[in-house]
């Protein structure tokens, strides 16, 4: 292996999913030099939706309208969970500013700042949440007032079913027509996926021959419902085009992975912060780590194997649960996979998960993960921080169960922002 | 109520839809004899659906049961030329690992041979070459007449075939009652619990095949069987481990068996004593020690991937219930409850997978002798007919068929195990022939359908979709379905989550709850 002179820079973002794609952007925003290295592949599973908080408590499945009044609720009865640590100040700053950071990208996404909204699944259900992609956006308004209108499937396209979705919608939304199409060009293919009709969408080709085929069953519907497929880097573009040409307005359904929305976030991040000064090593991971009092941290970083070495003076790791491979679960005990950092879990495996899978208490196993002090760094033994200059974010933290509080991407913005701050505040 | 009820008469009402009940239904009406079929749940729920899918050549019995050795030898033979179709005959080895017992090994071969089971010893350098899985601490290995048998498969066409021939089935059907007069059962009620309703069925001869439920059942009618019950729970890899049935060669104890099927691998079992029915499942604790113990004959069980595990109940008859001329077996027995005051009714217990031909064979030569029919068994020469809409059960074949014969249009809903929408259609198709309802959990017992690393959180979805697009589904009916298929899964799971199993759980539960909302 050759050696290449290390890299140099304040902080290192560990993690390319929400929580460091956001802990990446506050970091450039604040001047520090920052590296940020993550596999990337992940974010396809992301819905799109920013959730900030849907249900507590859990158990009771109390939802709701307001996410802020919920977050009052959720911290006073569960004083460790992670939103308790941040400023209810700082989370709307870190919102407002990783927002605008998206729609400079093009990725628009709208709000009613006080309050969740409700939007329709593939499923056929209404999942609460506030921060919506534009492209989705006309249907929080579509459910609420129940407009007439036609929901488009496409011919081929597994997992998506707007037929199941006017079924279960039924009895709260009559006016629910469905119509199946072919996607244009795609005829006579056995099966179309989602990822390629949206960049087929970014032709005008496309869109002219796409909105042929819906206006021909539109009749008189004010509102058209989709897969989420109206482009990637562009969506603004394609949505607003093709509304145009239909006549009416559309909205996305977001649905199962592989998803577009993620991806349009994957890009827009891919994109944008380079342009920041971010050094994005994505497809990348890390596979060593040490750290030498007064030098900070060396990373080795790589594909398959050590290629390149940071040295940087933090890190925040965002590497995410089990999917995100930041916790790791053995026969015998839940791990922290690149530190070795202490895990806040069950004694057992007999606990990890209920007997039941929709059991309303969630799994325990979900609040497991990384203790952290008041400035998100790890605790080792006796509750002290195990690095000065280690701070996490995201999911990987313990005492909250993202899932079933609806409450994703709303702890990874603030928690980011939290371990931004704290770094900078103890001297990085 | 008891007017509205409706009544059906028969012939003979078999009660329970295992592998038993199903040959029996088969039989007699080969026999040209009326049957009704009532099974509590689906098909093959108990011990039937809950197995290694391990068709005996008999060796494994040679020491403690030669009597039960030799039936094995005898039907394993016969149903791999009248049943081939659900039978893969890999062959089998039983071997020794260091640290067993050495004058066990030593009379094997001659306990085989005294039960004429074939048998062959192998050289350890030969053993391992024919499977690279097992351990290099291997002392002795022997080559038998093993195989293995998809039960699914195996039950559906006993059914398929009986309800050709005018046998009536009736799933979800619940006994909940019998009426008795002059030392018969004049009627038997039953419960749909799906629907509520109650049916009446009146028969000439009642047959109790339910298994591990026999006594209770037997009990409701006021005739007593003493079983014990043993609880066995088996694991399912995510691929295939050896190519032929692996035996440990030692006496019979825990995590011994390893028997391949299609795509996958099934290691058991465990052997608990139980004294209640309710919530059998495999608990953490067996799993562990299965995988710990199994690991001695083939180490890589270690650290294989695994995707579910699941659990049966033996029925162990109590010797107090073999009187006399009762016991045809000591594998199993038909129990004729004459002596009890009841002269229509009998229950056929114990026994094995391998056997269930001739257990049906027994119960139904006693049916026919009560009812003054003179028919003989024809199951015993006749082929089991292959069914299209029966094949889905088996691992590894969805794949074949659908690159053999794809349609152009013929999207794959479980990508894991790659089972097409011609496969569902045929499936909801065969579901409506037999008047049952073609939900999702149906659907999964009839095909791979959430059997694959998924474990039904993609395919679920995607057959969801499909039903509703096929205009099977209305209102929220799917979801329904939905929740409750994936619930049937999760018993499963829950024990062998650790590794990639967890990652896959956390995908799961991150759109089927996070996005979806379905625990709300």
């Amino acid at each position: 292996m050759s050696v290449i002179r290390p890299l140099k820079c304040d902080l290192t973002v560990i993690g390319t999913g929400m929580a460091g794609m956001a802990a990446t952007l506050f970091a450039a925003h604040r001047g520090l030099n920052v590296v940020q290295v993550g596999r990337s592949g992940e974010v396809i599973f992301a819905s799109g939706l920013l959730d900030l908080l849907g249900v507590h408590p859990v158990a009771a499945k109390k939802m709701w309208h307001n996410p802020w009044a919920g977050m009052r609720a959720l911290v006073r009865d569960c004083p460790r969970h992670p939103y308790a640590r941040v400023q209810t100040n700082d989370i709307k700053v870190g919102l407002k500013e990783f927002l605008a950071f998206l729609d400079g990208a093009g990725l628009a996404y709208h709000r009613h700042v006080g309050r969740n909204v409700e939007i329709l699944t593939s499923m056929g259900t209404a999942k609460l949440t506030h921060g919506v992609p534009e492209t989705m956006w006309p249907g929080v308004e579509a459910l609420k007032e129940k407009k007439s209108c036609l929901l488009i499937e496409f011919r081929g396209l597994k997992g998506f079913s707007a037929r199941q979705i006017a079924q279960v919608q039924k009895d709260r939304w009559p006016d629910l027509r469905t119509a199946r199409i072919d996607f244009p060009e795609m005829e006579g293919f056995s099966e179309v996926y989602t990822e390629r009709m949206a960049r087929a969408l970014e032709s005008s080709r496309y869109r002219r021959k796409l909105a042929v085929a819906v206006k021909a069953h539109l009749s008189g519907a004010k509102t058209v419902g989709l897969p989420a497929v109206m482009g990637i880097s562009n969506s603004r573009q394609v949505a607003s085009d093709l509304a145009e040409r239909i006549g009416a307005d559309l909205f996305e359904i977001p649905g199962m992975p592989p998803s577009v929305p993620g991806l349009r976030l994957k890009e827009a991040f891919e994109r944008g912060l380079p342009l920041l000064g971010v050094t994005l090593f994505s497809q990348k991971q890390v596979f060593d780590v040490s750290h030498k009092k007064g030098r900070g941290f060396v990373l080795g970083i790589g594909r398959a194997e050590v290629e390149q070495t940071i040295q940087s003076k933090g890190v925040v790791l965002a590497s995410g649960r089990f999917i995100g491979g930041g916790l790791y679960a053995d026969r015998d005990r839940i791990r922290e996979t690149l530190f070795n950092l202490p895990i806040n879990q069950p004694a057992d495996r007999h606990d990890w998960h209920r007997k039941g899978f929709l059991d309303s208490r969630g799994h325990p196993i979900n609040s497991t993960g990384l203790e952290v002090d008041d400035l998100f760094r790890p605790l080792g033994k006796k509750n002290r921080p195990v690095f000065e200059a280690l701070f996490a974010a995201g999911s990987i933290l313990a005492h909250q169960d993202w899932i079933r509080m609806k409450c994703g991407s709303g702890l990874a913005i603030a928690t980011a922002f939290a371990a931004v701050d704290a770094f900078l505040k103890t001297g990085g | 109520m008891e007017k509205n009820r409706t009544i059906h008469k028969t012939q003979v009402l078999i009660i329970g839809g295992g592998a038993t009940g199903a040959g029996i239904a088969r039989d007699l009406s080969l026999r040209g004899v009326e049957c009704i079929l009532a099974e509590r749940r689906d098909f093959n729920s108990g011990a039937s659906g809950a197995n290694h899918g391990l068709l005996h050549s008999g060796a494994r019995y040679v020491r403690n049961d030669p009597q039960a050795a030799r039936e094995c030898r005898d039907e394993s033979r016969l149903l791999k030329k009248l049943a081939p179709q659900c039978i893969e005959n890999t062959g089998g080895l039983f071997v020794a690992v260091e640290g067993d017992d050495e004058n066990f090994v030593a009379d094997f071969p001659h306990l085989c041979t005294r039960c004429t089971i074939a048998v062959e010893e192998l050289d350890i350098d030969e053993a391992r070459e024919l499977e690279p899985a097992l351990s290099d601490k291997l002392i002795a290995a022997f080559r038998v007449d093993d195989a293995a048998v998809d039960p699914f498969r195996l039950s559906l066409e006993n059914i398929a075939q009986a309800v050709e021939l005018g046998c009536s089935l009736q799933l979800y059907s619940q006994v909940v009652g019998f009426t008795r007069r002059n030392r018969r059962i004049q009627a038997v009620r039953l419960l749909n619990t799906k629907t509520g309703r109650e049916t009446t069925v009146e028969a000439n001869f009642v047959v109790n095949a339910t298994g591990a439920w026999a006594a209770e059942v037997a009990a409701l009618a006021g005739a007593r069987i003493d079983l014990l019950y043993s609880k066995g729970s088996l694991l399912i890899t995510d691929k295939r481990i050896s190519y032929r049935v692996l035996n440990r060669l030692r006496h019979s104890s825990d995590a011994d068996i390893l028997v391949p099927g299609g795509t996958v691998s099934i290691l058991g079992t465990t052997s608990i004593r139980m004294d209640c029915l309710d919530d059998i499942r495999p608990t953490i604790g067996e799993i562990d020690y299965l995988i710990d113990t199994a690991a001695a004959m083939v180490p890589a069980l270690k650290t294989v991937r695994y995707i579910r595990a699941y659990a049966g109940v033996r029925p162990l008859l109590d010797s107090k219930s073999l009187d006399d001329g009762r016991a045809l077996s000591r594998g199993f027995a038909v129990l004729d409850h004459a002596a009890e005051g009841l002269e229509n009714f009998a229950s056929i217990v114990g026994g094995k997978l391998t056997t269930y031909r001739k257990m049906a064979e027994q119960t139904s030569d006693l049916v026919c002798r009560r009812l003054g029919i003179h028919a003989a068994c024809r199951t015993r020469t006749q082929p089991l007919p292959a069914r299209q809409d029966c094949r889905w059960t088996v691992a590894g074949l969805a794949p074949r068929l659908w690159l053999e014969q794809r349609q152009n249009d013929d999207l794959l809903l479980c990508e894991c195990e790659m089972v097409p929408t011609s496969a569902v259609d045929v499936i909801v198709d065969s579901l409506r022939g037999q008047k049952a309802e073609p939900d999702l959990y149906a659907i999964g017992r009839r095909s791979r359908i959430g059997k694959g690393t998924c474990q039904g959180a993609f395919c679920g979805i995607r057959v969801t979709g499909y039903m509703y697009d096929r205009g099977n589904l209305t209102a929220d009916q799917g979801l329904k379905d939905l929740r409750a298929f994936l619930t049937a899964r999760w018993r499963g799971m829950r024990p062998m989550l650790w590794g990639a199993a967890v990652i896959q759980e956390e995908l799961q539960e991150a759109l089927h709850c996070g996005l979806f909302g379905l625990e709300l």
